[in-house]
């Protein structure tokens, strides 16, 4: 099952060229792709930059079992999730889903699967910075 | 027994730790081990809201944590 996944949490700039390289494959026929974009503002306020910190072990571990079961859950043949740490500036990307499949149906479930359980398991904590001040986003529901 | 605790995002800031190496009197499950936490820092008022990571699992509130084990305070995720 490993040579069916990229998983990838860095420091370095997200490559959306690479994601969709280690999924594409011949016996596919069609790719899906979503591409987290550091937006410019949240409730009503400008958002300078944005923070992001990981418990980076456990956090590839999150990563690898979302693949790991959408492998399993959906009929696709590949997937990348790629997640980027520390400063990003607006229009940087923090997140790159892709997925492979025969039929498109499984790639566009098996990528909306997977973003939201990122979104909901993996132990990454962003941090909005804005002109009067920082805050972590969620950290009081 | 000794126990390793990683803080992250607002508990990071909380505390003013990225991580402490605590002595426990005794074993105790999550959910005791949060009473100690919010006694030793007042400020995880949510503590009962964030989730436990034991050895980078999640585990749930009566799972008992054993000497040596490294515990981290999964505040509210906010990745993607």
């Amino acid at each position: 099952m490993e040579d069916r996944i990229s998983v990838l949490l860095t420091p370095k700039k997200l490559n959306q060229q690479k994601c969709y390289d280690f999924v594409q494959d011949a016996s596919c026929g069609g790719i899906v792709t979503f591409t987290g974009t550091v937006r410019n503002h949240t409730s009503g306020k400008e958002v300078k930059q944005l923070e992001f910190s990981a418990y980076t072990s456990m956090a590839v571990k999150e990563l690898i079992k979302i693949a790991e079961r959408a492998l399993k859950r959906f009929d696709i043949l590949k997937i990348a999730l790629h997640h980027a740490e520390g400063l990003l500036q607006v229009g940087d990307i923090p997140v790159i889903i892709a997925v492979s499949s025969s039929h498109r149906k499984a790639a566009f479930e098996a990528c909306e699967y997977a973003i939201n359980t990122l979104k909901e398991t993996v132990p990454i904590w962003k941090k909005e910075f804005f002109e009067d001040g920082e805050v972590w986003v969620n950290a009081h529901p | 027994m000794t126990i390793n605790t990683l803080f992250f995002g607002v508990v990071m800031d909380i505390t003013g730790l990225r991580k402490a190496a605590l002595t426990l009197e005794k074993e105790m499950t999550i959910r005791e081990f949060q009473e100690y936490l919010l006694e030793k820092y007042p400020g995880l008022i949510d503590i009962n809201n964030f989730a436990f990571a034991v050895n980078e699992s999640y585990v749930k509130d009566d799972f008992k944590i054993q000497d040596k084990d490294v515990v981290a305070i999964i505040p509210p995720v906010s990745g993607g």
